[in-house]
């Protein structure tokens, strides 16, 4: 696991006001709204983003997924990671 | 039209609703996008009218709402509105002047469940950015309100209009937007239509100061990235592509007038003989599938050479309707922005008379 993957773990990832994670009805599939912004989300940013409450940290988010998929949990963050720091670079999760 | 109408299933679902809630303003830009033709206050919506269009818009698969006007706080009733959108799970975007907005307002629409709010600037240089609204204290009173904004916790998206007297300020306003706390700023060049179509020899801008305006910006777009995302509306007067103009005719926009009419985009209007439905007679959905406005240009068969068989009608899906027909005077022509029409020499040559010898006096907005 990279440094950063590692120091990234303990932290919170939440929405910032402004963005908001939606399952769109008349589609059936998850989008992530942000000002003039639109994400439609894959299934493992769906089932990443979901668990984003503001009150897990990454590695609980990590762990829930690693259960849930019988997968790596090394893989796992590491996907998380890219995943969560690729929207906060654009601003739309707050690590 | 000739083609058969699209059939129900090949017609996407729109994403995103455009609320013009109010003509009235108190600013009087000369680019202004309403018709030059306002809909009078007796004309407006009602409160109850508007909030079945925006149960009617999340239905049918609309995300985000953009109330907009003229300006959406003199409606008294925008709070309430807003609430309405939340309790649908609409994403609530306010497009405002920060004229007769007040703190407790910006509160209010805090708790109402408003997303992100988008305020506009004139210019960095506080003098002309009043010259330009036509209103004595705009620019001191925006700063305020874009620190009401930031102070309640919201998203703040500042839009800058840019033509020939701001042009070499639009370092400056990027500049300007990240100091009041804005997390986008959008860098608009005029679009000659509405109001700005009149005032398109006292508004456009010279190739070079164009020029010059987009690479500065494009340079801070790479110094500030991740502190503030910078978006351009490109200056197609000076362009070789058109732009995708609303993401195609009939693809993922609605427009709805404070009278209720239900246009593809705010200045589809001014293409005559369009049919459009308003929202007092026909649901939302209807107007979106069935209405003749929609299908007038939705798609390509509509299109002829050089846009039939160019490998792009994909991609910018011809231009611009409304610009084809004030340049041409065929609504399905190519958009001259575009190098393959025949009249993109007479857009070069407009441009470059008008920036160099335009007038200089506003027809204001009123």
């Amino acid at each position: 696991m990279t440094d950063e993957v590692q120091t990234a773990l303990p932290s919170v990832p939440k929405f910032p006001r402004g963005v908001r994670l939606k399952h769109d009805e008349a589609r059936q599939e998850w989008v992530l709204l942000a000002p003039e912004r639109l994400i439609k989300c894959d299934p493992i940013a769906a089932a990443v983003l979901q668990l984003c409450d503001g009150q897990r940290t990454m590695l609980e988010i990590v762990d829930i997924l690693a259960e849930q998929y019988k997968a790596d949990k090394l893989l796992i963050s590491r996907d998380v990671f890219v995943l969560l720091k690729g929207l906060a670079d654009k601003k739309m999760v707050q690590m | 039209m000739n083609s058969p109408l699209p059939s129900t299933r090949s017609i996407g679902l729109p994403i995103g609703l455009l609320a013009e809630l109010t003509h009235r303003c108190p600013l009087a830009c000369p680019y202004c996008s309403n018709p030059v033709a306002l809909e009078g206050r007796d004309t407006e919506l009602s409160t109850d009218d508007w909030k079945r269009v925006f149960s009617e818009a999340a239905k049918l698969g609309i995300l985000q709402v953009h109330l907009s006007g003229g300006e959406p706080a003199a409606r008294r009733d925008l709070v309430d509105l807003v609430a309405h959108c939340a309790s649908v799970g609409l994403y609530t975007n306010l497009i405002t002047s920060g004229i007769g907005v007040t703190e407790e307002l910006i509160h209010q629409l805090f708790d109402a469940g408003l997303d992100h709010i988008q305020l506009s600037i004139q210019d960095a240089d506080a003098d002309s950015a009043d010259k330009i609204a036509g209103y004595k204290g705009a620019f001191k009173k925006k700063q305020l309100v874009a620190g009401w904004i930031k102070a309640n916790g919201f998203p703040l998206t500042v839009n800058a209009v840019m033509h020939r007297v701001n042009i070499t300020r639009s370092a400056a306003m990027v500049e300007l937007a990240m100091l009041l706390g804005a997390s986008r700023v959008e860098i608009a060049h005029t679009q000659y239509y509405g109001w700005a179509l009149p005032n398109r020899s006292a508004l456009m801008p010279s190739r070079a100061a164009t020029e010059k305006a987009v690479a500065d910006v494009d340079a801070l777009r790479k110094r500030h990235a991740g502190a503030i995302v910078i978006d351009l509306v490109i200056p197609d007067y000076h362009a070789t592509y058109p732009k995708a103009c609303m993401g195609g005719w009939a693809k993922q926009f609605i427009n709805v007038t404070p009278s209720g009419k239900v246009l593809p985009c705010h200045a589809s209007e001014t293409i005559p003989d369009l049919e459009f439905w308003n929202v007092k007679v026909h649901n939302l959905s209807d107007i979106w599938h069935r209405s003749p406005a929609f299908n007038a240009y939705r798609g390509t068969a509509w299109m002829a050479e050089p846009c039939r068989s160019c490998d792009r009608r994909d991609v910018d899906f011809g231009g611009c309707r409304c610009q084809a027909f004030a340049l041409t005077g065929d609504a399905s022509a190519t958009d001259p922005a575009c190098f393959k029409s025949p009249h993109h020499v007479l857009m070069k040559d407009i441009a470059a008379a008008e920036s160099s010898d335009g007038a200089d006096t506003y027809i204001y907005r009123r």
